[in-house]
């Protein structure tokens, strides 16, 4: 179990960065934390000419907080989001989705732009970041695009991101005072990927209310914002939200599914 | 304070924890090049071809290369009348019989390159069909894996007769499909190797990690065609075996050859996925058990049929059948009853050959039998505990002989039972779960109580036929001219602290303080020869034998002192490492410096044979020591999503006399927490092709210490009759029962709702379906 030859490097610059990426021809991949990507290098499911390590552009690393929003740089770690101010409203909800990802060894190094980019259906930021209503800033060699996160994931392990594109900044938009806040993941054991998941955002005073539906076989659902929370969280309504995906028909993934529906929403409602 | 009974520290945690121990990954030779195999994509299929690129060819070995060579393949038959031989040649010959087999060896400066080149190596296969089912890999006209056979049976083994005439009016009658899981045995560090030829020794050196140097040896010399004494097989340091490290391996035959063909020293560590796909598989098995009882519960017969997907090919030493065999013969568990008949197969499938892990069958048969105990309870009315009790094998019946002939040696098997259950506080549980749970999950309550045998002997084994049979198990001991002792013994030590039990089994005999105490183990080149550590023998055998030495050498040490204190022999006594006469004494050291340095101070009549010796060890019956124990649970299980938490696990366990209570618990909690992985998390499927689903550890689930909770220990401490200090072999109990408790307590909570889960790994979706079951079928 060891990868393939391949070059390494370590730009500065995030022009610098996108131009390597551009050059590659798909044979180059980015890297931050390697959680995921580096058990994939060894397995040979990955075998790239070229890896660039994207941990030393200063546009990536950063997190600051503007007046409707939480900018967090793409290649900002789970550990750091877990350990922030957690006084600020959307920091608390950001450290407490932090914290419940694998382990803290894995926090650590693995970030929330590598996350994204991934897009393991079953991985938190996925499905939390589409709940938020976050955007994601992607910059490439032809310019930036700020895309939604529901929109970013195209399927399991698929993006819109071009081959010569990075995440650069994951804005999220603050939450209300009063805003309610749920998500529930059901895992065989801790840290692991989820089976099922669900995420619910209750923001009253800005009129934004969100159910989403994670670990799937594809992108993450978005549930039909128009109907009441507790006609969202009825089994019914999650076997139609599922019935596209590979988990139709499923009856325990539909079960747990829903269960996690109801959960998340119970958190946010109680 | 420091001999048998005491609780030290282990002597080799120092080096251990610190990550000072020296591994067969921390080997590096001069010259050393790395292998990396090639192994079969499909679980079935002819071998039509190989196409290997020119630039790569001389690092590219096949059995093309090995055969002509000399090289033979493995076989491991059993003397057992019908048992079918299997021979598999280390590098797959004209056909493949399971996904993961290897087919070709590489050779490179580096593992990336030698992985680099097993990439290129393409075999062309013509694929038959695959026997991935055991069930129906048994039925007749299941295409055969070995294809001179007339089925896919190893063997068969009928024990008992039938007695359906003797229960025709019994009341309760019970009939259960029980299945569990294939799993794989994960040890810490998984297998690896270094091979090289010693030009001075003029021997094949093998370090590997092993629980059984001497036996790798055994095999490497058939498969070789070498002399035993030009092989030398070393056990470094080794992180866990579990029974993965018990048989000689197909790769260790492949880097031996090669090393010996190529004259470098080779090096192969397995990885997780080899480990995960390739070989290291257990435990699966498939019954079909009738239990008869009386209206009380009292079991009147039990009827049973069981299979064991024993995989590809048979092997070395403990054959194919060992573990379908032993089911038979272990299946009554600790009960009395009168009429048993059971019928077993050893099936051959296209899967991995399955390998003796830790509480080999043991496991099984108890979450079998402790199932049917549960059933037979809710048929009668009672308490499962109450016909657990009306069952057991009573203190006063001990010895006891059991309707398979195993010879219970000793124990209160009940007590273990009614310790338990006061312990986990039945009473309080059940009032629990009538006030219901603030959070909605339901909680059960579950027990199991087995007796396990350990360190069974020739009186057993020779029975097999299998390549091994264990004697007398021995021990060189050396007492050094400063008065230190050094301990050589052919088992390894992998994680027991034998490192330490044995130096506190001779600290117990002659006194001499344990940091002066040496275990050399592992080491064909220095210890005498051993079957080495599998079977919870260990400490029973070699521990004996440590005890045997010691006491030899404490008579010669005697005789030498009466001389030196001008005392008579029988009033000299060793005490705290001095010996004594009256007024006078002298210390070991002492007259060790005589017999080394000034042995012109020794009698006349001195035993030549000075201050060393072997002395071999047998029990006063080797048909193996019988530890027991119950174990009990509570759990919470979340009916919405099938999760399980366990709130609390006693273990009531009785091993004879404990020589270091902290390793007996250190066994426990181990075994525990492996057992916690069988009866909830770990599981290696087959697809229908016959490939494997759990390549990773992201599939394979494993217990992580926040799935294993606080286990509470209750020791009992009967001795055995039979061996030294009445110890009794207890390294794999722990693992035996928690997926049977489990399992029982799952059961409990979901009787509520009607629902009964019966296979292994209990899993979120085996709870949910057994629920959504009772929700269609309402019970009557």
């Amino acid at each position: 179990m060891k990868p393939v030859d391949f070059d390494y490097v370590k730009p500065t610059t995030l022009a610098a960065a996108v131009d390597l990426l551009a050059q590659g021809n798909g044979s180059v991949k980015a890297v931050a934390g390697a959680q995921s990507l580096g058990p994939m290098l060894n397995l040979r499911l990955v075998q790239p000419e070229l890896l660039v390590d994207v941990t030393a552009i200063p546009e990536l690393l950063g997190t600051r907080e503007e007046a409707e929003r939480i900018v967090i740089g793409a290649g900002v770690t789970h550990a750091r989001l877990e350990d922030g101010d957690t006084s600020e409203r959307t920091q608390a909800v950001l450290a407490q989705i932090a914290s419940g990802i694998a382990y803290r060894a894995v926090r650590n190094r693995g970030t929330i732009g590598g996350s994204l980019a991934h897009a393991d259906p079953a991985a938190d930021w996925l499905v939390c970041t589409t709940a938020l209503g976050a955007e994601l800033l992607l910059v490439g060699t032809a310019g930036q695009r700020t895309v939604s996160a529901a929109e970013f994931v195209v399927g399991g392990f698929e993006t819109m991101l071009a081959p010569d594109e990075l995440i650069v900044e994951v804005r999220v938009p603050r939450l209300s005072a009063g805003s309610r806040w749920g998500y529930y993941k059901l895992c065989r054991k801790r840290g692991e990927f989820a089976d099922a998941s669900a995420a619910v955002l209750v923001d009253d005073a800005r009129g934004f209310y969100r159910c989403v539906i994670g670990a799937t076989s594809g992108r993450p659902i978005v549930l039909d914002d128009s109907r009441p929370l507790s006609e969202l969280a009825g089994a019914a309504a999650v076997a139609e939200a599922l019935s596209p995906t590979a988990l139709a028909g499923d009856a325990f993934a539909i079960q747990v599914h829903a269960a996690a529906v109801r959960r998340a929403v119970r958190a946010a409602t109680a | 304070m420091f001999g048998v009974g005491a609780r030290v520290r282990r002597k080799e945690d120092d080096r251990l924890l610190r990550g000072r121990g020296r591994f067969v990954a921390d080997i590096a030779l001069v010259g050393m090049r790395e292998l990396a195999f090639v192994r079969s994509p499909v679980a079935h299929a002819r071998i039509l071809s190989f196409d290997i690129p020119e630039q790569v060819r001389r690092q590219v070995f096949t059995w093309q290369d090995l055969e002509p060579a000399g090289v033979r393949p493995i076989r491991a038959a059993s003397g057992l009348p019908g048992f079918k031989v299997s021979e598999q040649p280390p590098l797959a010959a004209d056909k493949v019989r399971f996904a993961g087999e290897p087919i070709a060896v590489t050779v490179a400066a580096t593992r990336a390159e030698a992985e680099d080149i097993a990439s290129q190596v393409i075999a062309e296969f013509d694929e038959l069909p695959p026997n991935v089912d055991m069930l129906a890999a048994a039925a007749p006209g299941a295409p055969c894996v070995h294809e001179h056979w007339s089925d896919n049976i190893f063997l068969e083994t009928r024990v008992g007769q039938s007695f359906e005439k003797d229960v025709a009016a019994a009341p309760v009658r019970i009939s259960r499909s029980i299945r569990t899981q294939r799993q794989c045995i994960v040890p810490l560090e998984g297998k690896g190797l270094v091979a090289h030829w010693d030009r001075q020794a003029e021997q094949l050196v093998l370090y590997t990690a092993t629980q059984m140097p001497h036996i790798v040896r055994s095999g490497l010399s058939e498969c070789l065609g070498l002399p035993l004494e030009a092989i030398r097989v070393i056990a470094p340091d080794v992180g866990g075996g579990f029974g993965w490290k018990g048989l000689l391996q197909p790769e260790e035959v492949v880097a031996a050859w090669l090393c010996l063909h190529l004259g470098c020293p080779l090096r192969w560590m397995e990885d997780r996925r080899e480990h995960l796909v390739a070989a290291a598989n257990a435990r699966e098995h498939h019954y079909e058990i009738t239990a008869y009882a009386d209206a009380d519960g009292r079991l009147l017969g039990v009827d049973a049929d069981a299979w064991v997907d024993a995989g590809a090919y048979s092997i070395y030493p403990f054959s194919a059948c060992l573990e379908a065999a032993q089911v038979g013969s272990i299946l009554p568990g600790p009960y009395d009853f009168p009429h048993y008949r059971c019928r077993t197969f050893s099936v051959c499938t296209n899967k991995p050959p399955i390998v003796p892990f830790r509480g080999v069958a043991r496991a099984n048969v108890c979450f079998a039998m402790e199932q049917i105990i549960d059933a037979i309870a809710a048929a009668v009315g009672r308490e499962a505990w109450e016909v657990r009790l009306l069952n057991l094998v009573p203190p006063e019946k001990m010895p006891f002989d059991n309707i398979t002939g195993k010879h219970f040696d000793s124990g209160d098997y009940p007590e273990s039972l009614r310790r338990a259950v006061a312990g986990i506080d039945l009473a309080s549980v059940r009032r629990r779960q009538l006030q219901g749970e603030p959070d909605g999950r339901l909680v059960g309550v579950g027990f199991a109580t087995y007796c396990e045998q350990g360190a069974h002997g020739t009186a057993v084994y020779h029975g097999w036929g299998i390549p091994m049979v264990p004697g007398y198990e021995q021990v060189q001991a050396r007492i050094t001219a400063d008065g230190g002792l050094e301990l050589r013994a052919g088992i390894q030590s992998h994680g027991q602290g034998m490192e330490t039990s044995f130096a506190q089994v001779a600290h117990e005999v002659l006194g001499i303080p344990l940091e002066r105490i040496r275990l050399v183990h592992g080491d064909t080149g220095l210890t005498p020869y051993s079957t080495g550590t599998w079977g919870s023998r260990s400490m029973v055998m070699a521990g004996g034998a440590v005890a045997t030495a010691c006491r030899r050498l404490a008579d010669r040490l005697r005789r030498i002192a009466a001389h030196l204190l001008q005392a008579r022999l029988e009033d000299v006594t060793l005490s705290g490492g001095m010996l004594q006469s009256g007024q006078a004494d002298i210390t070991i050291a002492e007259i060790a410096r005589t017999w080394y340095l000034a042995p012109q101070l020794l009698p006349a009549d001195v035993d030549p044979g000075g201050l060393e010796i072997t002395a071999g060890y047998k029990p006063k019956s080797d048909h193996g020591t019988f530890s027991y124990a119950t174990h009990a649970a509570v759990v919470a299980v979340d009916a919405e999503v099938g999760l399980v938490e366990i709130l609390d696990y006693l273990v009531v366990e009785d091993a004879g006399t404990m020589v270091n209570p902290a390793i007996v618990e250190g066994q426990i909690f181990g075994g525990v927490a492996q057992g916690i992985g069988t009866a909830l998390y770990e599981c290696s499927p087959y697809d229908d092709a016959g490939q494997p689903m759990a390549s990773t550890l992201m599939d394979y689930l494993l217990p992580g210490f926040t799935e294993v909770p606080a286990i509470r220990i209750e020791h009992m401490e009967t001795p055995s009759p039979y061996t030294e200090f009445g110890v009794k072999g207890l390294g794999e109990g722990g693992v035996i029962a928690p997926s049977a408790v489990l399992c029982n307590a799952i059961n409990d909570a979901l009787k509520a709702r009607g629902a009964v889960v019966t296979d292994q790994p209990v899993t979120p979706a085996r709870i949910l379906a057994a629920l959504r079951n009772a929700r269609a079928e309402p019970p009557p």
